[in-house]
């Protein structure tokens, strides 16, 4: 397939949403970047990548964690990607982070600090040149704090301020910012859960969504990927605490 | 845990395969275990005797070379992955199976035949190596020069070698997405025959007989034979896009139909309608998606729930081309008469498989569809008689219930398998139930 000279930087590549995000763009003749943990693992996936689409697919290894390599990372990342999508995240254990510190925080650095940090930098690069789309996956659970999973909520509520934030600062700079809210998606985070099918969205359905918004000219910066949550979130939002705080949700 | 035909039902423990590390160390360390691809076949060949390895993690594919259309793949990657991947590229695979939803691993444990066995051979005819994950857990690699003798016994071993972990095998160059086909109607099993014989030539072919039909009419037929389309039909044809993804609309039964629905009178109905709809089509030829053409059932999602929650069974056998006539003759004659109402029974002529176990071998293959009830084990196992006298043998892929009997008297080479397996420890680490009931 001939490439269209247009690279993808995709975060998070061993993950069942960033696997089907990067099909999508190399199926559209985009070249793409894999980054993941652990070498091996992410080259699976950029193999698989090139020999379904015939896409080129380089790997480069990368922990979420290790935020003091990421300006070396984003200095040498070549050429400048064209988009950047963001979808590491770690779902964690509630009632784990609720008595293990370091569990705690190794959610909320997952979740927030590293792809913060990681899509600030590259945004100030995006910037300088003058243009790209800079994608974080953040989450409905973000909207709210609820019993069941406010510590990996948090994390998410703190990816989705810094990327308002972002979109803000940026505005007419020629560096778009999306946030997307993929709400329930059926992956290997969610695997044995019970998901409500209107609510549950496959990661090709998430791919095609991001894809679409990002890649085409209209859509907004705040995205759900199934309609029906933006109206649902809006009505969990406007609850009264005194209220909220008694719902098991 | 059950295949495709729902019977028989048995207890196994699954086991998550995702990584393709995580073999060694898995299979190493279990005995009484089996891979299973996507569940496809229809009895108990995929069903492990205490742990059943699920191989649908193991969907990656490695590499693809445009040069010479090599693709090699996981063991768990879907056909229908390959087929979306690859069919706007301009390749199709070398074979087949009658639906899109199984793997890679399961058409070479099967080596299936598809509508171009007469003159393509088995699946397994165009693999050139296998990834194998054997008994120790070690990894071997298998192909016509090395190891070759498991190479052989793995192509249509129905998994009882050990885990296919990846495959190396050729695509087709196509020029389009469509089938040129053109529908043969003919009277009765004679002239369905004949007419098998004469499309030899032609790519693909294959019969759906009208089973229900007697007496003169015993054999009724229509004969799809096809070739992919080359661009200057396709470009003749207004309007028709040349790679087109168009994917017939799927829908699923929600529920298990009542065993009334399919009486002798709504089947007998259906039949009339569907050979009517065939004649009028006749003689000219038409182009036909890909997608309809191979893959007529997967249309509806799991139609295996359209015979109710007892299941049903299908019988395959081959028979040799020689008295295929009478034989085949004598048998839809006995199922005609038991009115067991099978929508449609499918004849293909098949050519000699590579496989100790493969199933086909030069021939007739007939196959149809039978609710599970008491009666028609009874009805089994008499036409069993008439495939064994024949000289014939039926395909595991979709067995559950022959007799060991048949299955030793169908397959000459099951003494050579038993070797290698003990040789190789996978007799102790490799079994399903299929295994257990044949003695293998
Ligand atoms: C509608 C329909 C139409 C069909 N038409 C045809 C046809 O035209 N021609 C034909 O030949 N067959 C046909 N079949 C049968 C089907 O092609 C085979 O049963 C096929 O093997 C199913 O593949 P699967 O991946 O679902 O395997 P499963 O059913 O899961 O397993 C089948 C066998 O393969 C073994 N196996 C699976 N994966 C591995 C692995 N990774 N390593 C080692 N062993 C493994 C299993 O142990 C088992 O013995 C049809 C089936 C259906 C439901």
């Amino acid at each position: 397939m001939k490439g269209i000279g247009k690279t993808l930087l995709l975060i998070g590549g061993t993950s069942d949403i960033g696997r089907a995000t990067a099909l999508i763009y190399a199926e559209a003749g985009w070249d793409v970047l894999l980054t993941g943990r652990k070498r091996s693992a992410v080259q699976r996936e950029a193999d698989d990548i090139s020999a379904r689409t015939g896409a080129n697919v380089l790997v480069h290894e990368l922990d979420i964690l290790a935020t003091s390599r990421f300006e070396d990372f984003v200095g040498a990342v070549s050429p400048l990607p064209d988009t950047a999508v963001c979808v590491v995240g770690e779902l964690g254990e509630q009632s784990r982070a609720e008595r293990e510190l370091e569990h705690a925080a190794m959610i909320m650095r997952t979740n927030f600090e590293g792809p913060a940090l990681l899509l600030g930098l590259l945004a100030e690069r995006f910037a300088a040149r003058g243009s790209g789309t800079i994608v974080g996956i953040s989450s409905v659970a973000g909207d709210r704090g609820r019993a069941s999973n406010y510590v990996y909520g948090a994390g998410k509520a703190g990816l989705t301020a810094f990327l308002s934030g972002l979109r803000n600062r940026l505005s007419g700079s020629g560096v778009r910012v999306l946030t997307v809210k993929p709400g329930f998606v059926r992956t290997r985070m969610t695997h044995g859960m019970k998901l409500p099918p209107l609510l549950t969205a496959e990661p090709r359905e998430v791919a095609q969504k991001i894809f679409t918004v990002a890649e085409g000219s209209r859509g907004g910066d705040v995205v759900y990927v199934r309609r029906i949550w933006r109206p649902l979130m809006t009505a969990i939002r406007s609850i009264p605490e005194p209220i909220f705080k008694r719902l098991r949700l | 845990m059950e295949g495709w035909g729902r019977y028989p039902r048995h207890e196994s423990q699954a086991i998550d395969c995702k990584r393709p590390e995580a073999l060694a160390g898995t299979v190493a360390a279990r005995m009484g275990l089996i891979g299973r691809g996507n569940g496809r076949s229809y009895g108990d060949a995929a069903i492990g005797e205490h742990s059943t390895l699920m191989c649908r993690g193991l969907s990656r594919m490695r590499s693809f070379d445009p040069n010479d259309a090599t693709l090699t793949v996981e063991g768990g990657v879907m056909l229908s992955d390959i087929l979306r991947a690859f069919v706007p590229r301009g390749y199709f695979p070398p074979v087949v199976p009658g639906t899109k939803y199984v793997t890679v691993g399961g058409m070479i444990a099967s080596d299936v035949h598809g509508k171009n066995h007469h003159r393509d051979g088995g699946f397994g005819d165009h693999v050139s190596e296998i990834k194998l994950v054997v008994a120790s857990g070690e990894t071997l690699t298998c192909s016509r020069g090395r190891n070759a003798d498991l190479f052989f016994a793995t192509v249509g071993g129905m998994g009882m070698t050990g885990i296919i972990a990846e495959a190396t095998f050729r695509l087709r160059p196509i020029e389009s997405a469509w089938i040129a086909q053109k529908t043969i109607v003919t009277e009765n099993l004679g002239e369905a025959l004949k007419a098998l014989q004469q499309t030899e030539d032609v790519t693909y072919s294959v019969a759906w007989i009208d089973c229900l039909s007697q007496g003169a009419s015993l054999g009724r037929s229509l004969i799809f034979a096809g070739e992919h389309a080359t661009l200057d039909q396709v470009g003749g044809m207004p309007g028709v896009d040349r790679f087109a993804a168009k994917n017939a609309g799927m829908f699923s039964l929600p529920f298990d139909l009542p065993q009334w629905v399919l009486n002798k009178t709504s089947v007998t109905a259906f039949n009339e309608i569907y050979f009517r709809a065939g004649a009028r089509k006749a003689a000219k030829t038409s182009l036909v998606h890909w997608d309809k053409y191979f893959f007529p059932l997967d249309g509806i999602l799991e139609w295996n729930r359209l015979y109710g929650r007892r299941g049903f069974l299908q019988h395959q056998c081959v028979v040799p081309a020689e008295d295929a006539l009478p034989v085949l003759s004598g048998m839809l004659e006995r199922f005609a008469r038991s009115g067991k109402g099978s929508f449609l029974a499918v004849l293909k002529k098949l050519g000699g498989g590579s496989g100790l176990l493969s199933f086909p071998a030069p021939g007739y293959t007939l196959a149809l569809d039978l609710p599970v009830t008491q009666e028609v084990f009874r009805l089994l196992d008499e036409i069993d008689e008439l495939v064994v006298k024949a000289g014939g043998r039926l395909y595991l892929a979709k067995d559950a219930r022959q007799s060991r009997h048949t299955f030793e008297a169908g397959y000459p080479r099951l003494a050579a398998f038993k070797e290698l397996r003990k040789a190789t420890g996978a007799d102790r680490h490799f079994n399903s139930r299929l295994a257990k009931r044949l003695g293998i």
